[in-house]
């Protein structure tokens, strides 16, 4: 009895998460997200993403997706159901999927594997990311000019790397304008929990900030700002309706045009192995409008968005100076190179908190 | 002052889910019953609270809804862990499976919804006191109810013979059935009070918390309720003791850190959960010493007729 009632549940949540497939001789594509289609925030954009290719091809391809994923061994199983159901192309799209799908990858080399945010690569294995802290650094040069208090406010989910030169790039980009610039960081230490976001923006707000940021996934930073009429940030997807006279801006991921490029490569036999780390200038991400700013502030953040995009301006320009007062070796010649910006585990001079773990 | 006033009701607002979730998970277990199932109640309960209230525009009906979601999920494990004695670990584990899937089907076309929140209460004269008047007299509905609810369980369950005969059951069923008590209609009674309780807590959510629904917005709460009965020992007043405690560590985290007092954020975040377990378990030491659970919890119980 026990085990058939688990058994049951089991069976209910796999058939609620697997979408239907069926005619034959179309390209198989799966995708295999981490949480559900509905979280507002990275998994949702992932599935506009394989809308969009839908929409562009769906003639000649057929998708199928496993959403809710947890990260880890049982990954690995829901990649082989795939691979198993005849997917010959598979976007595997969170961090923690990466030794899993190259596990799977290795069993199975004639099916092609796409991995987002990692950094292990096989001959059928690509990565795939995007240069999130140039949208960063445009958001930092809005935050200081519309902060009244001098004070930001920063939710990290965790101290790793992204999300560090996410933080550094907002404060080097302030600096340009108020040098005297404040931040507060929280860490949520999650990427999801609406409800201790919602307390970290309120403790933010409650200490002096009045822009508020984040890093980590729901909407409920940017309701909170706009229940106490401060300004804020959306993340990885749209959450002006959470907030329509809040959010200045928003980091949106736009995996559409990645997907479609990647799965024609694929249709035409040209698909190869590739690290593909994307910036402004690739359609990996893109800035939601600049609403609820003046003019001069939004043709500002137009300028620095053109100027980023046709490489004139790099967001960790040297000298970069650390928190410590040393100067940052310059590997990339005018500016830090892109190892350096993928493992940036230090503050930029200006931030007085300390990094967790240093 | 402000800011004092202001994490006061940080911290009313973060603990009010768990208080309510508790003393609900706290009636079923008094009764010899373990429903691990809280997470998938209340996250059932959030979805259909946030539906209740989106539909009709009120969030007495929103609450009512999770009120009567967490109701029929917890019936699903009467039905099994009482009706049918299949192992209550085992069901429980499976009700909150369940109810994370459930909760995502029905809440998927509310996704990106908006509502307006829970009123708070506003008194001329009495709210405007600065530091205590928005503490006392300037919450949302839920709060207040809460604290009802938690003193209405204590007077019930050690002031009233109902309470005792409860109480009966989950420390030795077979004696309360020998005395002619119906025993699991009693427990089936106590699990349909922890659902409905799990409901609200869950509805409290999106309704007043963070007013909108995206799936697994619970995320965890459940556990850390099922945990604080526990460690309150099965006592209302240690139980109001730990849900606010928590509530607080985990508020004054946030802003320790937005002080920027240098300790490490991981250490921070686990800091709720140790100063809680610390600070009951002391508690309880400083009474008598042996066990406090209900002698009966968790087992099984099948009328010999």
């Amino acid at each position: 009895m026990r085990k058939s009632l688990l058994a049951l549940a089991a069976g209910l949540l796999l058939a609620g998460s697997v979408s239907a497939a069926s005619a034959a001789d179309k390209l198989k594509v799966g995708f295999i997200y981490l949480g559900p289609i509905g979280d507002l925030g990275w998994t949702y954009q992932h599935d506009v993403g394989r809308q969009a290719l839908v929409k562009e091809l769906g003639d000649k391809i057929e998708t199928t997706y496993l959403e809710n994923v947890p990260e880890g061994p049982d990954a690995e199983r829901a990649i082989e159901q795939l691979v198993r159901a005849g997917n010959k192309l598979i976007f595997t799209t969170s961090f923690g999927y990466m030794d899993p799908t190259l596990k799977v990858a290795k069993k199975y080399p004639n099916v092609h594997f796409e991995h987002s945010t990692g950094y292990k690569r096989d001959k059928n294995m690509s990565t795939y990311s995007a240069k999130w802290y140039q949208g960063r650094y445009i958001q930092g040069l809005i935050a200081a000019k519309m902060s009244k208090s001098g004070v930001l406010g920063y939710i990290g989910s965790f101290p790793i790397p992204e999300v560090v030169s996410g933080i550094n790039a907002t404060i080097l980009a302030a600096q340009t304008i108020n040098p005297n610039i404040k931040v507060k960081i929280i860490w949520a230490n999650t990427w999801f929990d609406p409800g201790k976001e919602a307390d970290a923006a309120k403790a933010l707000i409650d200490q002096g900030a009045d822009v508020i940021m984040q890093h980590t996934d729901s909407p409920a930073a940017m309701q909170i700002a706009s229940e106490r009429g401060k300004l804020a940030f959306g993340q990885d997807s749209e959450m002006i309706k959470f907030g329509p006279k809040t959010q200045l801006t928003s980091i949106l991921d736009t995996w559409g045009p990645y997907y479609i490029d990647r799965v024609k490569a694929e249709l035409a036999g040209t698909w190869k192995s590739e690290d593909t780390w994307g910036g402004l200038d690739s359609h990996m991400f893109a800035m939601a409008p600049y609403t609820n700013m003046p003019d001069d502030v939004k043709k500002m953040a137009e300028d620095a968005q053109a100027a980023i995009t046709a490489g004139k301006l790099h967001p960790f320009k040297c000298p970069i100076v650390a928190q410590d007062g040393k100067t940052v070796e310059c590997k990339g010649g005018a500016n830090l190179d892109d190892g350096q910006i993928l493992g940036m585990n230090f503050y930029v001079k200006g931030i007085d908190d300390k990094l967790p773990g240093k | 002052m402000e800011l004092v006033e202001a994490i006061i009701l940080a911290v009313l607002a973060a603990s009010t889910p768990l208080l309510i979730a508790a003393t609900g998970e706290l009636v079923t277990e008094r009764s010899g019953v373990l429903n691990l199932g809280v997470e998938g109640m209340m996250i059932v309960g959030a979805a259909c609270g946030f539906a209740g209230a989106w539909l009709t525009g009120s969030i007495l009906v929103g609450a009512l809804f999770g009120i009567v979601a967490g109701t029929l999920m917890s019936l699903v494990f009467a039905l099994m862990a009482l009706g049918l004695a299949v192992n209550q670990v085992a069901t429980g584990l499976a009700l909150t499976i369940l109810g994370i899937g459930l909760s995502g089907l029905i809440g998927a076309g509310f996704v990106g919804e908006r509502i307006t929140p829970a009123a708070h209460l506003y008194i001329p004269g009495l709210t405007d006191i600065p530091l205590i008047g928005r503490v006392l007299f300037g919450e949302d509905g839920f709060v207040y109810f809460s604290i009802a609810l938690i003193v209405g369980v204590w007077w019930f369950l050690y002031r009233t013979r109902a309470g005792l005969i409860l109480r009966a059951c989950g420390d030795n069923h077979v004696s309360a059935h020998a005395l002619g008590y119906p025993v699991l209609r009693i427990r089936t009674f106590a699990v349909m009070f922890g659902g409905a309780c799990a409901g609200l807590a869950g509805a409290y959510l999106p309704l007043a918390y963070t007013p909108f629904f995206i799936p697994g917005m619970t995320a965890g709460r459940g556990w850390i309720a099922l945990a604080l009965v526990v460690f309150a020992s099965w006592r209302p007043g240690r139980l109001v003791v730990g849900a606010y405690l928590f509530g607080a560590v985990t508020i004054l985290q946030l802003h320790a850190q937005g002080w920027g007092v240098g300790i490490p954020s991981q250490f921070m975040s686990a800091l709720p959960y140790l100063a809680t377990v610390i600070v009951l378990v002391l508690l309880s030491r400083a009474r008598t010493g042996g066990s406090t659970a209900p002698a009966a919890l968790g087992t099984v119980f099948v009328p010999d007729r």
